[in-house]
């Protein structure tokens, strides 16, 4: 293969014009070379000779008339067994063994191989020698912690293939061949556990896709109750600073009902990937037992670390939510937080010297946010069995202002937003999701009806409360007064969570539908008071009640205790029958 | 072999342009003219085109100044040395002392590797019971002090350094008022902490391309310190001079800005500042306090906005106060579990007290009856505000619990916090009526109310849920 090489004509920030000879490729992957450093860079726009490249590195000491080596190839995400439980950057480089190998900074140039090359897998083929296969179909499995990963034909082969050697059961490395194949010409190709995939284009290999139609449930009571999220669907969360965006995610990453999850760090803090990080080895999944880091894949490209490859570490993740859907499992990509990526888009944009579009966003930024989020979705494999990527990315809207244009891009797409308030977050309202202006497009783990009803008390309960605040509670009607008391205490016992209660913060579906059915049957309930002192007493005791009710696990015999004690409590002041 | 120029082609702002082969991206060159020399970085390349920008503004840079290029990216000299030390933001001496050579480390250096940082354990003790009890400051966060100009949040920082159990103390100043920085030199002195501390200081009236350099000047040293094991405090002020001058320097290269004429890439500008922050596994660490002057008062304003998504949480300095609804330590749960076991209960109830307190006051501005649970809220408030709030209390978290139970002891029934029983019965302060009304005429002279006695059940503030702050 002839290789294309250029020289550096132009240095700007992280962005370098490269003169070449030959051809070359938009997205192509190329190596800025700085004595005996190669920097990993991304041709981003093609004139004439010349090649506009954005450098996942910082750039620093490079100069003109230095050499760029042209790859052929697109940036590209390694696939193969190994990948849970591992720490990458947006580039996939395994962050411990970096750290291993460079100490406590991130070097730059250093590259290293995303599955580990020397470790064993048991292979076990499923495929016979004669069968004919197609892309994606399966050769044979190897165990990967709690999961049989399936080593499939590569995604990039098209056609039939035919098998014509593989591997017995065995230990094999990712890179030893385990089958060779041959297309309908007779060309042989080798096939080994790992292959590489293009990280910008969407993994296909899979019969046909379907309507995300089964809730996921995620144990937060205000989200698959109200405004539930589908496996194979997509939601977002946008926010101000301080409202609890990434908490809520992170109680997601623990507590969601799906088989894999992978974490998206995306310009963010790095004291928080640090929790997970370290947190995550120690906590048990509730599902299996096993630690939660086996469950996990965590891709951070935290807010210090090279612009260009913040864009890289969400496409990453969603490749590798991708790869793991073809296996019949259900993944949750969790992306926190895509403004940062539209910055990074925002930055190179300028740098293009683009015009810009709204707040200096390239104008593509909504064909952009929306091919991402069309990654999720859930399908029919060829085997027939069924697997789902469901996609949150959280947005971190200038000011906290939801009208911005990635907020704005980003509802376009989803399927259910869950919109954090300030004034929530400063009441200490956790978590922060608006009760009012969120909203869901998928089916809920409770019955429709009782939505509707709860919804409108807590809507109208608002406005009461606001009329309160202006005429005072002596000009307020008493049947108000109880409606917007009936809001409060739904708000404090079932819309509010508790994230350091153990039971309280996670919240199965059985028991949101029992909490929720017993919970709406008080709020139907009419009742009498005789002041409004007295109104206030009650609720007061009832959500006081309702709260321990919460704490306790529904095995226990409290649980059935308190449930008859709130009973008791609603029946003294029922004016039914 | 440093090569040497005597063209210039273009002037624009503090940005020179001149034709120069071989050059090195953000390479140092040395630029002489009729005023002085200065030095100046490589900011773009385009072919032989170099622009540069120079550190002591461009102001007196003629066509022909001499250009020599120093093929080494811009470093500052770090050695036990720099200790009681100041420095103007490109690192030249500003007090007396000689000029410093060896020991060269690059500035706005690598990213520190995730993997190798831990989860911050350790808290640090300022003496002021709204940030040790409310929103505990911890050892590598990253807190900026939101305020509006004027208010004092220069002494506090002073304060702060001074108080804090740290090893060093970085200050770095961005176009600080000369008053405030003969200030800050005059008090880290008289205390004795200056032998401890290095100073970057950048005044309103120096170049504003060295304003740029001071956050990147003090976190490369602060790195260095840290990774020999030092517990490093670095304070800066204020930084939305120091997004201003990249503001500046933005639209003098003609970048297209993005938000109120910031360039596109302000949050990556500051993060890449802020995340230096770090508590290194087997090694020290770095605190960074930040004053961030909010213009108009404004949060949603791009410096504070973006700032704030970056941040640990944040302090909100306002009327010469830290106003405990705002403020936020993201960090202080890891540490305020093993201080001592009543620090959340009192966290947590005298702020929902506060919070009545507020709502009360704004009750009676409406001109709404106060009923004597209101007249309670009122009485607890203003001892609070007196007490706790005031920033020239000075006591330590230990204290500051303590006359936490005696200001609730003094304005409460216990069965009127809400707080649970057990903790009651082990911190409630045991005294009888008598003491306590001598107590308070003694301490309080401008309430000269009887203790309530036992009355009706008050008014529950009908969101007295759990407010455990999730953050």
């Amino acid at each position: 293969m002839n290789q294309t090489s250029g020289k550096i004509a132009g240095i700007n920030g992280n962005m370098i014009t490269v003169a070449f000879e030959g051809a070359v490729s938009q997205n192509e992957v190329g190596y800025a070379c700085l004595d005996d450093l190669r920097l990993m860079c991304e041709v981003v726009r093609i004139r004439g000779k010349k090649a506009d490249m954005q450098v996942f590195e910082d750039t620093t000491d490079l100069s003109i008339g230095d050499t760029v080596e042209f790859t052929g190839e697109l940036l590209s995400a390694e696939l193969g067994p190994g990948l849970l439980t591992q720490v990458y950057d947006g580039l996939q480089n395994p962050l411990p063994r970096l750290a291993e190998q460079c100490g406590f900074f991130l070097q730059r140039g250093v590259y290293l191989d995303a599955l580990p090359r020397e470790q064993k897998w048991s292979f076990s083929p499923t495929a016979k020698v004669g069968d004919t296969l197609t892309a994606g179909e399966t050769l044979g499995t190897v165990p990967e912690g709690i999961f049989e990963h399936r080593i499939m034909v590569p995604f990039s082969l098209p056609g039939n293939w035919k098998v014509e050697k593989i591997a017995g059961k065995g230990d094999f490395t990712v890179t030893d061949t385990i089958a060779t194949l041959s297309d309908e010409q007779g060309h042989e190709t080798n096939v080994s556990m790992m292959q590489r995939w293009p990280v910008k284009l969407p993994i296909q290999a899979y019969a046909e896709r379907l309507r995300p139609e089964d809730t996921l449930v995620t144990k937060v009571r205000s989200v698959d109750t109200f405004f539930p999220v589908a496996k194979g669907g997509t939601y977002c969360i946008p926010g101000p600073f301080g409202a609890g965006k990434t908490v809520l995610q992170q109680l997601t990453s623990r507590n969601a009902d799906v088989d894999i999850v992978i974490i998206a760090a995306c310009g963010e803090r790095a004291g928080e990937v640090v929790e997970t990080l370290r947190e995550f080895p120690e906590l048990t999944d509730p599902r299996t037992g096993k630690s939660l880091m086996e469950r996990t894949v965590i891709i951070c490209n935290t807010s210090s670390m090279p612009v260009a490859a913040r864009e890289a570490s969400v496409y990453t993740g969603v490749t590798l939510a991708g790869y793991y859907r073809q296996m019949g499992l259900n993944v949750l990509l969790l992306a926190d937080s895509t403004s940062r990526w539209a910055q990074a888009l925002r930055e190179t944009s300028g740098r293009l010297e683009e015009i810009p579009g709204e707040e200096a966003f390239p104008a593509y930024l909504e064909s952009v946010i929306a091919s991402f989020y069309e990654r999720g979705g859930i399908v029919r494999l060829k085997d027939g069995s069924i697997g789902s990527v469901t996609i949150g990315g959280t947005v971190s809207p200038a000011g906290g202002n939801f009208d911005e244009p990635v907020t704005q891009a980003t509802l376009k797409v989803v399927g259910a937003f869950h919109g954090l308030s300030r004034a929530r977050s400063d009441a200490r309202r956790y978590p922060a999701i608006d009760p009012i202006d969120s909203w869901s497009k998928y089916p809920s783990v409770v019955d429709q009806e009782d939505i509707a009803f709860a919804r409108d008390i807590i809507k109208r309960g608002t406005e009461i409360g606001q009329m309160i605040k202006v005429v005072g509670e002596e000009g307020t009607a008493m049947d108000d007064f109880i409606v917007h008391l009936k809001g409060e205490y739904l708000d404090a016992v079932y819309l509010q969570q508790s994230g350091f209660d153990p039971i309280d913060a996670a919240t199965d579906a059985d028991r949101q539908k029992t909490v929720f059915h017993v919970t709406t049957e008080f709020l139907r309930t009419p009742m009498s008071f005789k002041d409004k002192e007295e109104a206030r007493h009650f609720f007061h005791q009832l959500t006081q009640l309702h709260k321990d009710w919460n704490r306790a696990s529904m095995e226990d015999d409290a649980f059935k205790e308190i449930e008859k004690k709130l009973r008791n409590l609603v029946g003294e002041v029922s004016t039914d029958e | 072999m440093n090569k040497l120029y005597h063209k210039v082609d273009n002037i624009a702002g503090n940005v020179i342009t001149l034709r120069a082969p071989g050059i090195k991206y953000r390479e140092l060159a040395e630029v002489t003219s009729r005023t002085g020399t200065s030095l100046a970085q490589v900011i773009r390349l385009q072919n032989e085109e170099v622009s540069l920008q120079v550190f002591a503004g461009a102001r007196g840079v003629a066509t022909d100044a001499r250009v020599r290029f120093l093929a080494r990216p811009m470093q500052i000299p770090y050695s036990e040395s720099l200790l009681g030390r100041v420095f103007t933001g490109a690192g030249k001496p500003r007090d007396k002392g000689p000029t410093l050579h060896g020991g060269e480390v690059p500035i706005g250096g690598p990213s520190v590797n995730p993997a190798k940082r831990i989860i911050p354990r350790n808290m640090v003790r300022t003496g002021i019971p709204m940030i040790d009890v409310f929103n505990t400051l911890v050892e590598s966060q990253k807190l900026p002090i939101f305020a509006r100009a004027g208010e004092p949040f220069n002494p506090m920082l002073a304060r702060i350094a001074l108080q804090a159990e740290v090893d060093v103390i970085i200050l770095g100043s961005m176009g600080l008022k000369h008053d405030d920085y003969l200030y800050f030199r005059d008090t880290l002195e008289e205390s004795g902490a200056l032998s401890r501390s290095v100073m970057f200081v950048h005044t309103a009236a120096d170049p504003v391309v060295e304003c740029l350099l001071v956050p990147d000047v003090c976190l490369a040293v602060a790195e260095q310190f840290a990774l020999e094991g030092k517990r490093v405090l670095t304070l800066l002020t204020d930084m939305t001079n120091f997004a201003d001058a990249m503001k500046e320097i933005a639209i003098t290269m003609e970048q297209i800005p993005s938000n109120r004429g910031y360039p596109g890439d302000l949050y990556s500008q500051l993060a890449a500042r802020y995340e230096k922050a770090v508590d290194f596994d087997t090694a020290g660490s770095i605190t960074i306090l930040a004053a961030t002057t909010m213009p108009g008062d404004d949060v949603t304003h791009p410096v504070p906005d973006n700032t704030g998504y970056i941040t640990e949480g944040q302090f909100y300095l306002s009327g010469g106060r830290i106003e405990p609804f705002g403020s936020l330590s993201r960090l202080k749960q890891q540490v305020n579990k093993d201080t001592r076991d009543d620090h959340r209960v009192i966290m947590d109830s005298l702020i929902q007290l506060f919070a009545g307190y507020r709502e009360t006051l704004e009750k009676q501005t409406m001109g709404f009856r106060m009923s004597k649970w209101d007249q309670k809220l009122l009485k607890y408030g203003q001892r609070f505000e007196k007490e706790m709030m005031d920033l020239s209390v000075n006591i330590p978290l230990e204290k500051a619990l303590d006359l936490g139970w005696e200001i609730l002891a003094d304005c409460f029934d216990p069965m009127e916090t809400d707080i649970q029983s057990d903790v009651i019965e082990k911190f409630w302060p045991k005294r009888n009526a008598k003491d306590a009304e001598e107590k308070e005429s003694g301490e309080d002279k401008t309430d000269t109310k009887k203790p309530a006695t036992k009355d009706e059940k008050p008014e529950q503030d009908e969101q007295s849920n759990s407010d455990k702050d999730k953050e």
